[in-house]
């Protein structure tokens, strides 16, 4: 239990300075930057302390608001997705997925796409649902939100492969 | 009194999510308002040393054009000086501190952003070194924007580029003013409103900032002329204007201190009240 908090907060860390060091200068297209940091929200493990998980997705996207002067949009992003999980997890796995211990990171199946795809959309739609509102782009939106869905997962799959090669 | 404590054990778990929710969309809203307003920012300590250090790593790659800038700038000031008509004034006069309308400070931009709506900049500088809210900030080929928020050692700089920000600027050479405004397409140009139709304009005629301002002195320049619509509905031009900066390569620039300021702005304002 221990070690699985004090992995966390590492997460927590790295994927912050990551974010800030090196995915917030990738600008794809000029204007595309994929936020991996939702990693920290997709592998929090399922059968820990709620309460915790909720500030701590607040924290990182206030972290993130921070360094990139948006006000509250990532913090507002982030808290959003970590509520909400646990119905993207019963969408995606079935009813029973409390009893079912799922490690996200174990194996990629496309039950766990299907998780990661979900809960990466929702939260750049909601990123940039804020960030645009107020100038009435929707088609902007959408393909800014696409766009960037499609980019931020990639990084993410690939990013659980890395760090975790399916042992065979 | 048992049930509200019960309801609050019951629900805390939503009602922390209510709670953060509310903080993290405050945070959001205040952000669109008018700037100054922002509590969260780049310009406290954590992240303006986090980004002091990235940049001191970050500045050995750009050297040569950083330098390359800079001689450019001292030989046009060198062409300034020798082209002086009256020779007499070669030796530098030290005016009164009172008598100095502009002062300006140098420093370095450690942050740059240009790929979403509201684009701000961080500079290395802050309180300590003079800085304020609402100081221009310029660079050698024109203006960069507004000092939107300091503190000690860091201030954060609301860039042209940023739907919020907007300026006095006019057609060189003439007395037509007009609104700088941005409209978040392209970090090349930037869009001049309300410029009367009886103005008359050319392609490629500079855009300097205008002398309404109390933050700029007159006649810095912004860009030139790249095309001009005329709003059906009102007798105003909307012109494109291509920046002499490139924005999304800034490196050091020069902070604006208007020390008559307030001065003016107490004798507008006194205006008003009548």
């Amino acid at each position: 239990m221990n070690s699985n908090l004090l992995l966390n907060i590492f997460r927590f860390i790295v994927l912050i300075a990551l974010q800030i060091l090196v995915f917030n200068n990738i600008k794809l297209f000029g204007y595309l930057d994929p936020f991996p940091y939702v990693l920290f929200i997709i592998l929090y493990p399922v059968n820990s302390n709620k309460s915790l998980f909720l500030f701590m997705s607040f924290l990182l996207g206030l972290t993130l608001d921070m360094f990139g002067d948006t006000g509250g949009i990532h913090a507002t992003a982030s808290l959003s997705v970590a509520y909400i999980r646990p119905s993207i997890f019963k969408f995606s796995f079935g009813l029973s997925y409390e009893y079912q211990t799922i490690k996200i990171a174990e194996k990629i199946s496309s039950e766990r796409i299907s998780f990661i795809v979900i809960a990466v959309f929702l939260h750049h739609f909601i990123i940039y649902m804020l960030e645009l509102l107020r100038f009435g782009l929707i088609l902007d939106i959408f393909l800014r939100t696409l766009l960037n869905t499609i980019f931020t997962t990639m990084i993410c799959v690939l990013t659980i492969y890395l760090i975790k090669p399916s042992r065979r | 009194m048992q049930q509200i404590i019960n309801f609050f054990i019951k629900n805390s778990y939503r009602l922390l999510f209510l709670l953060l929710l509310g903080i993290s969309i405050s945070f959001t809203i205040q952000n669109n308002s008018y700037h100054k307003s922002r509590t969260i920012s780049s310009a406290n300590f954590v992240s303006g040393y986090a980004y002091e250090k990235i940049d001191n790593i970050n500045k050995y790659f750009s050297l040569r054009e950083v330098n390359q800038e800079l001689a450019e700038e001292n030989s046009y000031l060198k062409q300034l000086l020798y082209n002086k008509k009256d020779t007499t004034l070669i030796a530098p006069i030290e005016l009164p501190s009172d008598l100095t309308q502009y002062k300006v400070i140098q420093a370095k931009v450690i942050k740059n952003s240009f790929d979403v709506y509201d684009n701000y900049l961080t500079l290395n500088a802050g309180t300590k070194d003079g800085l304020k809210e609402d100081f221009g900030v310029i660079n050698s080929k024109g203006v960069v924007g507004i000092i939107d928020k300091a503190t000690q050692n860091y201030a954060t700089v609301l860039s042209i580029l940023n739907t919020k920000s907007q300026l006095n600027a006019k057609i060189k050479n003439t007395n037509h003013f007009g609104t700088l405004t941005w409209d978040a397409k392209n970090t090349g140009y930037v869009q001049l409103v309300d410029v009367p139709r009886l103005a008359s304009i050319k392609k490629g005629d500079t855009i300097v900032t205008g002398g309404q301002s109390v933050i700029f002195p007159e006649n810095i320049p912004i860009g030139k002329i790249d095309k001009a619509y005329t709003d059906k509905n009102t007798n105003y031009y909307t012109i494109r204007v291509k920046l002499f900066n490139d924005m999304t390569n800034v490196g050091f620039v020069y902070i604006i201190n208007n020390t008559k300021k307030e001065e003016l702005i107490e004798l507008e304002s006194s205006y008003n009240e009548q």
